[in-house]
Parts: structure tokens; C-alpha cells; sequence
């Protein structure tokens, strides 16, 4: 029908990232083929998190590793600058010369570092704090430097002390105004945050002007010198983090308004004063204001896709609300927190020994909550946030909302319209619903129900709270017990088996259960002994009675009672002659033969008593159990990587091979699958997997998390550009730490989602070892593989085992009469009986031994 | 023997065969039953066909306890279901049938469908 147009967007930052993503979800490719122009020499990356640029590197900071779109009608070009804009013909220039034509231009150019014209700025070793690039510099010259100073005491110059104390410089923080942080919070509050980093062992100097930057023979900088002072600081590194301005120049060059102040003027859908091009981000200046932070950003690529979309969406401001933890301090300031309105009060808890500093902004009659700033512990942040937005009213004595010992805050209460988590705009009033009505029991399903606390995470301690009131005012208590024969939840359980090193379910039940068990409690316990000990499922003395169905046979049940056969096919690499047994083994049993999902070949309609038969002739041809039956791991699936593919960068099939030898027969809360992809193309599908490997050219990158089934969810980045043997190591302990901690049937999807800090919790304990877990964790992996044993082969030598499988008791070789197949497309199909089948009354019956 | 009327009790193994809290299933006057030994050695017997799956399975379940009740729980879609009636506990209106057994010089005996 219509003619497809070209999008151009300047500026491939955090916003034009994000406008490109809304622009694909939301359909915007349909219409438009879009190109990007990013003038670094990666993709959009998490600038906000900049800081962890040295410890995870820069492809976990990265928001396409890759460096493509999924969506081929989006090109990026990266080192490409938009150097002209020509808005009569509508076209671009790029730094490389060449043009492109556009039919809408958006500009995220972004902001750049304000740089004051101090002496000596352009010395070396003299830097801002902005791109990977500037960390990468800064770290090279952190290597000689025994000093480093960051003009600039606000957020970022923190962030940008945070880095050099990191690289282990002597680290001074240069303050123009009295105090840190001046724009968010006040005197008080900075003299409180200026304590906490003194203690960390930096130099914080408020309240004074840097006069020049002194450098040595060689051009260096060797001191930073001071007006009205004579002291100067020895530094041989200078980070300059004073502010940021916005980037306008395309917008001035070729004549669209920009605000007094700089930024381009845009009106509430972010066109700028020429209706083919919009601005976004911090180049962007809505009503002649400028925002410094991501969020608005985001809101307003969101508007802009949104009004190219003919969308009514407008951008009307944002909550300039920050919570943050700086150099390890919690930080927050929100709404008034200067007390700018009329009448205002202020209420001020201090504890100058524990360093917490609280202040309360509250309305001339203290009835509402205007603002605050919380310095030390910033816990309170999630329930007073929303208590502004809402203008709910407060309780009669506010000053328990920041005294150390306040009382729960589930107790105020809270109108309906409140909004809790402001990320999501999902208010009090939603959440009790979904609690009420839905029965929802627990956060998982809370937060997956109402998407409340998966984005920033501030407000889960309120919507826990909520969730224990509800509860509670129900007459139910939020119970952790897996059933009601144990008090406790899984984890706990596996804590126990661990410290008293139960082997038997009798014991464990006897010392900390009630009744006998039943099938939640046992098929859990059993997974729990395995994971510890991994001794035979079938092993009368310990597990054998615990096993829920399918384990109990070592297949799984189908529909007619029949089971289904699945030999382990490592990566999916098979030989002929292996096809071939696979092949007899079905026809001389007479079973269908189906490929499934995952690269393996399934065998449907063995009767139990034919399962050692069958698994005879297949252990013969050197096949094993695929556990496709367990809660444990099923299959690693791969592409087939350099080997054969013109495109594969890494060798996927081997690893797939050794990453599924090395974790088979591993019992965990769920079903586990893993996939390698040899390049970006993804053609194992690996980031729909609970580990997923993707090669680069330079290692392997490792997705946690995804899954398919009834609420897919993609496994994200954990770590990027690993060797093997780093690889092995992280997700040895990914693992373990899911099977130690997660609940029953949890998958690593929503067990992620329910763990405290998410990611980056986890990305602290696999890869910072914040919990001195990592070694302990491999250990248990390798005497996991150390003592792993194929079941069906041990099955097949013990006569004990073996007798489970039989049709009858009385009667080992009589087939169930129940039993019974027709044919489709030339195979077996099961049939149902609608009552219990009977066998004549002369079927000879078998004497007891 | 080759044939045994309704009334009489059909031995079917003895009872050390049974695993503990384990199901075994018995072929008793043409009949899938599912005989089951639990933790005391009492030893009970189902019908082993499961009327919500269609299929001869109860053999095959988790026993357990729920309160006082011993029960099995289908390996199909997990109703339980009183080891002592057949009643299923999580449906009022379905039941399996039960039937009596004893256990004679430790050998297991099905007897007739029990009236409840």
C-alpha cells in the first residue's frame, strides 16, 4: 500500500537505544526502515552503570552485544557521527561524507561534559567521565598515578570517585558549593554522606575553586592548584565531572529553537520546531528544561515512537526522585527536598555515630508529605515516594516514618490510588486486588502478576507488606511450608539435609516432619538427597519410595499409562549406526517415533515391562538415560558452530557435548535446559534456555534465566567474552546456587525475579563471590560429575531394581489389558478406555513365590 | 490354580515383595489392582484404573499421608485418593473401588470388592 520511509536516528546512547527498541515492539518497522548514527565504536551501552565497567567489562554494561537488531529493517552504524543536517532536502550528512535521505530525523545526541576553562584543562591525564572509552583512559593512566582528584562533588563526580578508588588511586573530591551533592540534598544530609566517604579513605574538599591544573615537563598533570589557598594537591590525574550540557549543535546549525539555556525546544510529543524531526533525551529540552537523568529520557523515546504511531502520548515531566547507593551509601532525594513550598516544615532525624541523616518535608499543617532526603539508609524511600506522588494523608505522629525503630509500614494507611511502584504506575489499589481476587500468596506472584518491583526494586518491601496485611486480615498466614508435613520451604529443607547429612527421608521426616509424606514432600526430599548425594533414585533404602512417577520408572508416563523413551544424544551429534539402533530399537518394539524440541528422539508407547528390554538393547549401543524424565538436566542444545556453518566463530557442538556430559543426571528444583549458539545468528535458540552460551569472536557469552514454556522469558547476560574454563566455573556455581535456594518446581526464571536484588545479586555471587559461596558451590558440582553413573545401566545389573518392572505381580508377562493402540499416519497412537478393561476370567494367574 | 471366583481371596505375593509406602499392581480376577504396603505393613488394594485419566496407573502414585488418611496420589494428575475406601479425596462424588485383603503366613491375599 504505501511507500516504506527511512527513520534516522543521531545518537545511539541509553534513549536512541531505547526508541529504537519501543520503535520494533511497537511496530513502528512496519512503516519505517530506521538507521542509527552512534559515534562510539560500541553499541549503546548501560552508561548508568558505568562505574561496573571494571569489574563485569564492557559487553555486560552492553545493551546489544552483538552490535545487530534483531529486526533487519534496523541498521546501526557505529564510529558514525551526524555531522549536518540539510532539513530542505531532508537528509543527513555522516562523518565518513557520506548522506542519507530521511522522512523523520530524531535527534539523542545526548549531553556532553561541561569542561570549565581552568588552566591547564588540556594537559594529559586530564579526563571526563562519560564513555567507556574515558574509564578505559582513565584506568591506563590510573597504572602510574599514585593521586587522582575529580572536580565535581555531584552524582556523577562521585561515580567518578567511586572509579579511581577503584583503581586504587588516592582519591580527592573537589567541591565548588559547600557541600556534596548540592543539587539533591542539603547541608546536613552532605555533611553525612562527606563522613561516610571519608571513612572509605577519600579526600572530600567542599567549598572551593580550582584555579589551574599544573602539569610537568612532559605535559602531564602533576598538581591541581586552589584559589585562596596555597596548598596545593599533588594529582597526577584530573577527571573533570562539573556538570553536563546538552548537545544541540545539529539542532543550532541547521536552525531549529533551542532553549535559553541550551537544549532543543521541543513541544509535549518531542517534535522539535521542524515537524519531521524530534528530539530526545538530554539534547532535548521540553518547555525549555533540560532533565539529566535516564528515566526521562526514556519516557520521552517512549512519546516520541508513540506520537509517530499517531499515539495521543505526552511527555509532562518527571519524577526527578533519586535513590542511589554511592561509594556503598544509600542516597535519596525526593519531591520538595528543600522545603521550597510555603509554610513547609521540616522534621530531621540525625544520627551523626551511625550515620543517618533523614528530613521529612511536610505541608505547612502536617498533613502531607511534600519531601524528603535520606542519607544513610534510604529503606524508608519505597513507602515515602509514593506517599508525595499520591498526596495521601499522613499519620498523626510522621516522625515515626524515619525514626530507626517505625513501625511497620504496611500499618499506614494507604489510599488505593497510591501509586507504589511509580516505575510501573501500579497502584496500592491494583496490588490488594490481585492479592484478594487472584489469590496471589506469595511476591513471585505478585510481581508477575502486577509487574510491581521488577524494575528498580524499591518498592518490594512494600508490596510484601501489603501481601502479609491482606493475608493476614484473611485469617491466613504467608506460609513457606512446602506441604503440610513439613514447616519449612525447600530451601530450608535442603539446609537441614545438608547440616545433619540426612541420607533417608525416614529420618528427615521423623526429626522434622509430621505424618508420612506426601507426593510434594517426597519427590522434593528426593531431589534435595540427590543433589547432595546422588546415589541410585531407585535405591530402596533411601529414595526409591520418594520418586514421583516418571523418575520412578526412569521414563516418562504417558496418557495410557504407557511411558516414553528418550536416550541422552549429547549436543544433538549422533552417528548413523546410532540413528540406525534407535531406529531398530522402535520398529522391533513397535513405539512412535517422534524428534523433539530438543534435538533428541523420543520413543512413545514402551509398557513397563518393557523398559528393560528396551534399554538393554540401547545401553548395548553405548546409549544412556536422558533424563528426560527428571527435574534435573535434559538436554544442551547446539548448533552446529565453525565446524560446518560459514558463519560459526566458535566451536557450539563441543561445548554443547561437554557442557551436557558435565551436568547430566543433575537433580534440581525444575527442569534445567542449556543451549550454544556459535554466533549471533542464534540458531539454538539458547536465550530461551536456563543457561544459554552465545560464541563471540572473542569467548563465550553466558545468558542465565530463560525459559520456554507457560511464561517464556529470555535469559539475560550474566557475563561476556568468557574462556572456557571461566564459563564452566560460573555456571558451576549459577547452578548450585539455583538447586540450593530455589523452591520447589521454581524455574531459574522466576526464582531470579523473586531473588533480592536480582541481576546484580546474582552477578555479586557467581562472579564477585560476594558470599564466599563460589568455591563451596564448585566443589559440589565436581563431585557431582565426579560420581555421576547412568541409571538405566545400574538399573539393568540389579535384580532388586529391575523387579519394579513388571505388568503385574502375579502375572510379570501378562500385558495390562488396559492397554491398547490404534494407527494414524502409520503409527501408534494410545487409546483411553472409559472403563477398566477385564481380562477373561481364565487368564492363568501366577502362584505367589 | 487357574481360576478364582469373586468371593474367594487370591494370593498374590508375599508381602517383603512389596516395597515400603510402595505400590505393586496385581492381576486379580482379570483385574488390574493396585496393592500398596504402607509404613505400618498394612497393606490395602485399589482399583488400579485412575476414572479421571482413563488409564490403569494407581499403582504407580506417591503414598503418603493427608491428616490421619493414608493415601495414594495418581501419577497422572495427582488426585489422591484413600488407600482404606477408594474415596477420592479431592472430589467427593468419585471413588475407586477398594478391596479387603489379608495377609496370611506372609502371604498377601486380595479378597472381594469391599462394600463401603
Amino acid at each position: 500500500m504505501s511507500i516504506r520511509k527511512t527513520l534516522v536516528v543521531a545518537g545511539h546512547g541509553m534513549v536512541g537505544h531505547r526508541f529504537v527498541q519501543a520503535a520494533i515492539e511497537r511496530g513502528l518497522t512496519e512503516r519505517y526502515d530506521i538507521v542509527i548514527a552512534g559515534e562510539e565504536s560500541r553499541a549503546a551501552y548501560d552508561r548508568v552503570a558505568l562505574t561496573s565497567f571494571f569489574e563485569v567489562g564492557a559487553d555486560a554494561l552492553s545493551f546489544l552485544p552483538e552490535g545487530v537488531y534483531e529486526d533487519p529493517r534496523v541498521k546501526l552504524l557505529v564510529d558514525t557521527e551526524v555531522t549536518s543536517v540539510d532539513r530542505d532536502a531532508q537528509r543527513v550528512t555522516f562523518s565518513n561524507g557520506e548522506t542519507q535521505a530521511y522522512d523523520v530525523l530524531v535527534l539523542a545526541t545526548g549531553a556532553a561534559p561541561f569542561v570549565p576553562p581552568v588552566p591547564g584543562k588540556d594537559l594529559e591525564n586530564v579526563f571526563v567521565y562519560r564513555t567507556i572509552d574515558d574509564l578505559e583512559a582513565i584506568r591506563e593512566a590510573s597504572k602510574t598515578a599514585k593521586a587522582g582528584v575529580v572536580i565535581g562533588g555531584g552524582l556523577l563526580g562521585l561515580e567518578a570517585a567511586n572509579a579511581l578508588h577503584q583503581l586504587e588511586v588516592e582519591t580527592h573530591v573537589v567541591e565548588l558549593a559547600p557541600r556534596l551533592m548540592a543539587v539533591q540534598i542539603d547541608d546536613a544530609g552532605g555533611a553525612t554522606l562527606k563522613r561516610h566517604i571519608e571513612k572509605l579513605g577519600l579526600k572530600v574538599h567542599t567549598g572551593v575553586m580550582t584555579e589551574l591544573i599544573d602539569g610537568d615537563d612532559d605535559g602531564k598533570v602533576s598538581a591541581l592548584k586552589f584559589k585562596d589557598n596555597d596548598e596545593p594537591l599533588e594529582v597526577e590525574i584530573v577527571v573533570f565531572s562539573a556538570g553536563i550540557r546538552p548537545r544541540d549543535i545539529l539542532a543550532r546549525e541547521s536552525g531549529l529553537d533551542v532553549a535559553e539555556r541550551g537544549g532543543i525546544l521541543v513541544d509535549p510529543q518531542m517534535r522539535t520546531s521542524d515537524s519531521n524531526i524530534f528530539a530526545i533525551g538530554e539534547c532535548a529540552a521540553p518547555e525549555g528544561r533540560m532533565y539529566g537523568l535516564v528515566a526521562p529520557g526514556y519516557q520521552m523515546a517512549e512519546v516520541a515512537v508513540d506520537a509517530l504511531l499517531e499515539g495521543p502520548g505526552e511527555f509532562t515531566g518527571a519524577d526527578m526522585s533519586t535513590k542511589l547507593k554511592l561509594l556503598g551509601v544509600d542516597v535519596a532525594s525526593f519531591g520538595d527536598a528543600f522545603a521550597t513550598t510555603e509554610g513547609s516544615l521540616e522534621l530531621v532525624f540525625a544520627d551523626a555515630v551511625g550515620g543517618v541523616y533523614k528530613k521529612l518535608v511536610v505541608n505547612e499543617d502536617a498533613t502531607q508529605l511534600l519531601g524528603g532526603i535520606l542519607v544513610g539508609d534510604a529503606s524508608a524511600y519505597g513507602i515515602l515516594r509514593p506517599m508525595v506522588s499520591s498526596g495521601m494523608a499522613l499519620p498523626e505522629n510522621p516522625e515515626e516514618l524515619i525514626l530507626p525503630a517505625s513501625r511497620g509500614t504496611a500499618q499506614i494507611g494507604m489510599p488505593d490510588e497510591a501509586v507504589v511502584c511509580s516505575c510501573n504506575n501500579i497502584t496500592k489499589g491494583t496490588i490488594c486486588g490481585i492479592i484478594d481476587e487472584q489469590g496471589c500468596v506469595d511476591l513471585p506472584c505478585a510481581k508477575a502478576c502486577t509487574k510491581a518491583g521488577t524494575v528498580c526494586g524499591s518498592c518490594v518491601p512494600i508490596v510484601k507488606n501489603l501481601l502479609t496485611e491482606r493475608m493476614e486480615a484473611a485469617g491466613k498466614t504467608v506460609n513457606k511450608a512446602i506441604c503440610e508435613h513439613f514447616s519449612y520451604s525447600r530451601q530450608e529443607l535442603f539446609d537441614l539435609v545438608q547440616v545433619h547429612q540426612y541420607k533417608r527421608f525416614d529420618d528427615i521426616i521423623e526429626a522434622h516432619g509430621t505424618g508420612r509424606g506426601c507426593d510434594i514432600c517426597k519427590p522434593a526430599i528426593a531431589s534435595i538427597l540427590a543433589s547432595q548425594f546422588n546415589g541410585h533414585v531407585l535405591d530402596k533404602q533411601t529414595t526409591a519410595s520418594l520418586q514421583d512417577t516418571n523418575d520412578a520408572y526412569l521414563a516418562n508416563l504417558q496418557k495410557n499409562g504407557t511411558y516414553s523413551v528418550v536416550p541422552r544424544i549429547p549436543g544433538g551429534e549422533i552417528t548413523p549406526e546410532g540413528l540406525i539402533v534407535i531406529g531398530e530399537v522402535a520398529r522391533d518394539f513397535g513405539l512412535y517415533t517422534k524428534i523433539t524440541g530438543g534435538q533428541r528422539i523420543d520413543m512413545f508407547g514402551a509398557r513397563m515391562e518393557q523398559l528393560p528390554a528396551i534399554w538393554s538393547r540401547l545401553v548395548d549401543a553405548g546409549f544412556e538415560s536422558g533424563h528426560a524424565y527428571g527435574k534435573s538436566l535434559r538436554t544442551v542444545k547446539s548448533c552446529v558452530g565453525k565446524t560446518w556453518c560459514r558463519f560459526g566463530v566458535q566451536d557450539s557442538t563441543q561445548l554443547a557435548i561437554d557442557l551436557e556430559l558435565r551436568y547430566r543426571g543433575l537433580r534440581s528444583p525444575h527442569k534445567l535446559k542449556g543451549a550454544v549458539s556459535g554466533c549471533a545468528r542464534e540458531c539454538a535458540e539458547a536465550r530461551g534456555k536456563d543457561f544459554g552460551v552465545i560464541a563471540t569472536d572473542k569467548g563465550w557469552n553466558l545468558y542465565v534465566a530463560g525459559n520456554g514454556g507457560m511464561v517464556p522469558a529470555h535469559a539475560q547476560l550474566l557475563a561476556g567474552d568468557l574462556d572456557t574454563e571461566t564459563l564452566y566455573r560460573y555456571l558451576d556455581r549459577f547452578l548450585m546456587y539455583y538447586i540450593r535456594t530455589a523452591d520447589r518446581l521454581q524455574r531459574t526464571s522466576t526464582w531470579l525475579a523473586a531473588l533480592d536484588g536480582g541481576m546484580d545479586r546474582l552477578k555479586a555471587i557467581v562472579i564477585d563471590d560476594e558470599l564466599g559461596l563460589g568455591e563451596e558451590l564448585e566443589a559440589e558440582m565436581s563431585r557431582h560429575v565426579d560420581t555421576y553413573f547412568d541409571e538405566w545401566k545400574a538399573t539393568l545389573e540389579d535384580p532388586e531394581k529391575l523387579a519394579r518392572f513388571v505388568s503385574f505381580i502375579n502375572a510379570p508377562e501378562t500385558p495390562d489389558p488396559n492397554i491398547s493402540f490404534d494407527t494414524e499416519r502409520g503409527q501408534i497412537v494410545p487409546v483411553n478406555h472409559d472403563e477398566p478393561v477385564v481380562l477373561g476370567s481364565t487368564i492363568p494367574v501366577g502362584a505367589p513365590q | 490354580m487357574s481360576v478364582t471366583t469373586t468371593d474367594e481371596f487370591a494370593p498374590v505375593c508375599r508381602l517383603e515383595q512389596l516395597e515400603v509406602e510402595r505400590g505393586a499392581t496385581a492381576l486379580v480376577h482379570g483385574q488390574a489392582v493396585a496393592v500398596f504396603r504402607t509404613y505400618d505393613d498394612t497393606v490395602y488394594a485399589l482399583g488400579n484404573y485412575d476414572p479421571f485419566a482413563k488409564a490403569s496407573v494407581l499403582a504407580r502414585g506417591i503414598v503418603g499421608t493427608r491428616g490421619e488418611i493414608p493415601f495414594v496420589a495418581s501419577p497422572m494428575h495427582k488426585q489422591a485418593f484413600d488407600l482404606r475406601t477408594g474415596q477420592c479425596l479431592d472430589d467427593e462424588n468419585v471413588s475407586v473401588p477398594s478391596y479387603v485383603v489379608r495377609v496370611v503366613d506372609g502371604v498377601v491375599q486380595v479378597g472381594p470388592r469391599q462394600q463401603v
